[in-house]
């Protein structure tokens, strides 16, 4: 027999279920155990003395450090920035009808995803001595003026372009993946109506891909963010990783100054995931199992995106191909 | 080529809108091409509304892409208004590809309706109307903004301006489908199946925007299954069957007393 309680004035259902659950003992135990261990590394990261937590927070705000932290931040925003805008070219010229054009982008992006980026960033930080001048002319003929590389590509132009140009291979492939995911059928109607190809992409197909863009371009910038450690290696050496890393040798207290580094990337990479959240919720999910239309009433941004999500012709599933 | 030479040549004030001259299609190459249009001859009178019945895979979408070169044709000849689509014809007979922004000029006067709408979601109904005159013939947002909101009106949609496609009726979307390609003013309309995506009680509200359009001189090819409607407003019905035109003439002759075989048959089916 089902239990059931009779009609309580407001409940609006009669004959509501109140069944027992099913009982699941080892969720408990597993809950116990995991909670255990975690209150043990919580332990030993709070009572180890050798952690010094003095020191990290007195070094926490040093100026050194809060510049590392700027200039960490500007690699990470500039070198994305160029990227992105890199990237929209190599995916657009590896879409393109010219043979070139799609194998020249497979060129790049083969090259700089198949090979570390620390390599490229050192081989950055030699231009110079690969290259000691750079010059302006007529390729293969006159050059009309040259100036020391040097002069030019600063450690800091080293880093930023050794970051951007190996992160736009990677940014290409996902604004490809956007720009396949658009339904072909908005291309044609755009078409019908005599838009020419680059007002089609400009109006019609980009901001419809750019629901598949964002998300994982703000896993991007994440790892960005924690990539520009790797800039000693042009060397330049104002950034937080190299900051921190330099007092702590200086003082002999490596240890607490990998902390303070790390605390920094954690708040940084925390308050990123708070801003890709919204940007996600902005580009609206929408449909597939989900269907919240949660922007849908909140302005004419949330709206617009929730209406695109809805319309279903961007695919969610970006790797499936679009038969045309 | 001679057919070529005589379409392209035809007067531009001539009878006919349209004129398609032994098309061929072919998709594909070698082994998997596939030969879906095998030399279709269409007239189409200025003015006139030709519906185009036919099993599927016969080909009369594909002629209708055809027609505004959303696809290539194989062989033959597509004149609209007295233009020769996609190509231009030298002095010795030789023709030459359009740069794509003349093709697409060419596309500008020829309005099309989808069977799936293909409305841009990121647009509200007004914006997907006022998209293309502004983008394409430089209106001003305000000229267009006015112009969208009587073809809206003419759609009776002026209660859904500012809704996007996702929160409109299949019905309704096709209706601001019918606005948006009216609002480039078009010399000719091509529907493509315009009610089959849609559910029973919707289709009628399309066929009478439809029917109004017809009424008020629009030169319409139409591509449906709607016998009732092919009965009612074409003036010319063609049906097709495996990449050839079976069958043309006034409805009260294909639709009621059909010369061919494959017609009676296609006819049996869908009445």
């Amino acid at each position: 027999m089902t239990t059931q309680t009779p009609a309580s004035g407001s409940d609006p259902v009669p004959n509501r279920i109140h069944a027992r659950p099913v009982p699941r003992p080892g969720r408990l135990v597993a809950a116990v155990v995991v909670l255990i261990l975690a209150a043990m590394a919580a332990n030993a990261l709070i009572t180890n003395e050798n952690f010094r937590w003095d020191v990290v927070w007195l070094y926490l705000r040093d100026i050194v450090v809060i510049r590392g932290v700027m200039w960490t931040l500007v690699l990470t925003f500039a070198s994305m920035a160029i990227a992105v805008v890199l990237a929209v070219v190599l995916a657009m010229m590896r879409r393109s009808d010219n043979p070139v054009m799609r194998w020249v982008s497979w060129v790049y992006i083969w090259f700089f995803r198949g090979t570390p980026i620390y390599t490229q960033l050192i081989f950055w930080g030699l231009i110079a001595v690969l290259y000691p001048r750079l010059s302006l002319g007529i390729p293969f003929g006159p050059e009309f003026f040259s100036f020391r590389t040097d002069d030019v590509i600063t450690a800091f132009w080293a880093a930023l372009l050794g970051l951007a140009l190996n992160e736009a291979a990677y940014l290409a492939e996902i604004v490809r993946a956007g720009l396949t995911s658009v339904d072909p059928g908005q291309t044609e109607a755009a078409k019908a109506l005599g838009m020419k190809d680059g007002k089609i992409m400009r109006r019609v197909v980009l901001p419809q891909a750019m629901r598949v863009i964002v998300p994982p371009t703000g896993n991007e910038t994440i790892s960005m963010l924690k990539t520009t450690s790797l800039v000693v290696a042009v060397p330049f050496t104002l950034e937080l990783t190299y900051a921190t890393s330099a007092i702590g040798n200086r003082n002999f207290l490596p240890i607490p100054l990998l902390v303070i580094a790390a605390l920094w990337y954690l708040l940084i990479t925390s308050i990123l995931m708070v801003g890709q959240h919204y940007l996600e919720q902005y580009y609206g999910r929408g449909f597939g199992t989900t269907t919240r239309r949660r922007g849908r009433g909140k302005g004419p941004a949330g709206g617009r995106q929730a209406a695109i999500a809805a319309a279903g012709t961007v695919q969610e599933d970006v790797n499936k191909d679009v038969t045309p | 080529m001679s057919a070529i030479s005589d379409a392209a040549a035809a007067p531009a004030g001539s009878r006919d809108m349209v004129s398609v001259r032994a098309v061929h299609k072919v998709f594909g190459h070698g082994h998997d091409a596939v030969h879906v249009l095998k030399g279709v001859d269409l007239d189409v009178a200025r003015g006139e509304v030709t519906v185009i019945l036919g099993p599927s895979g016969s080909g009369k979408s594909t002629l209708l892409r055809c027609i505004n070169e959303l696809e290539e044709i194989t062989g033959g000849s597509v004149v609209v208004g007295g233009d020769l689509m996609g190509y231009r014809e030298d002095a010795k007979g030789v023709l030459h590809r359009l740069h794509p922004k003349v093709v697409a000029k060419q596309r500008s006067r020829i309005g099309m309706v989808f069977q799936r709408f293909h409305l841009f979601p990121h647009m509200t109904a007004l914006e997907n109307i006022m998209e293309a005159p502004v983008q394409v013939r430089g209106l001003s947002k305000k000229a267009a903004r006015q112009r969208a909101q009587e073809l809206i009106e003419r759609v009776g949609l002026s209660d859904r301006v500012d809704h996007y496609p996702a929160q409109l009726s299949g019905g309704q979307q096709q209706r601001v489908a019918i606005a948006r390609a009216l609002a480039m003013d078009p010399e000719l309309m091509l529907f493509d199946e315009p009610t089959s995506a849609l559910d029973p009680e919707l289709v009628g509200e399309v066929l009478s925007v439809m029917q109004d359009l017809a009424r008020s001189g629009m030169t319409m090819i139409v591509v449906t299954h709607e016998i009732g409607f092919a009965r009612e407003v074409a003036d010319h019905v063609v049906f097709m069957d495996d990449g050839v035109i079976v069958e043309s003439g006034p409805p009260s002759k294909v639709l009621d007393d059909p010369q061919e075989q494959r017609t009676r048959d296609f006819l049996a089916h869908v009445l």
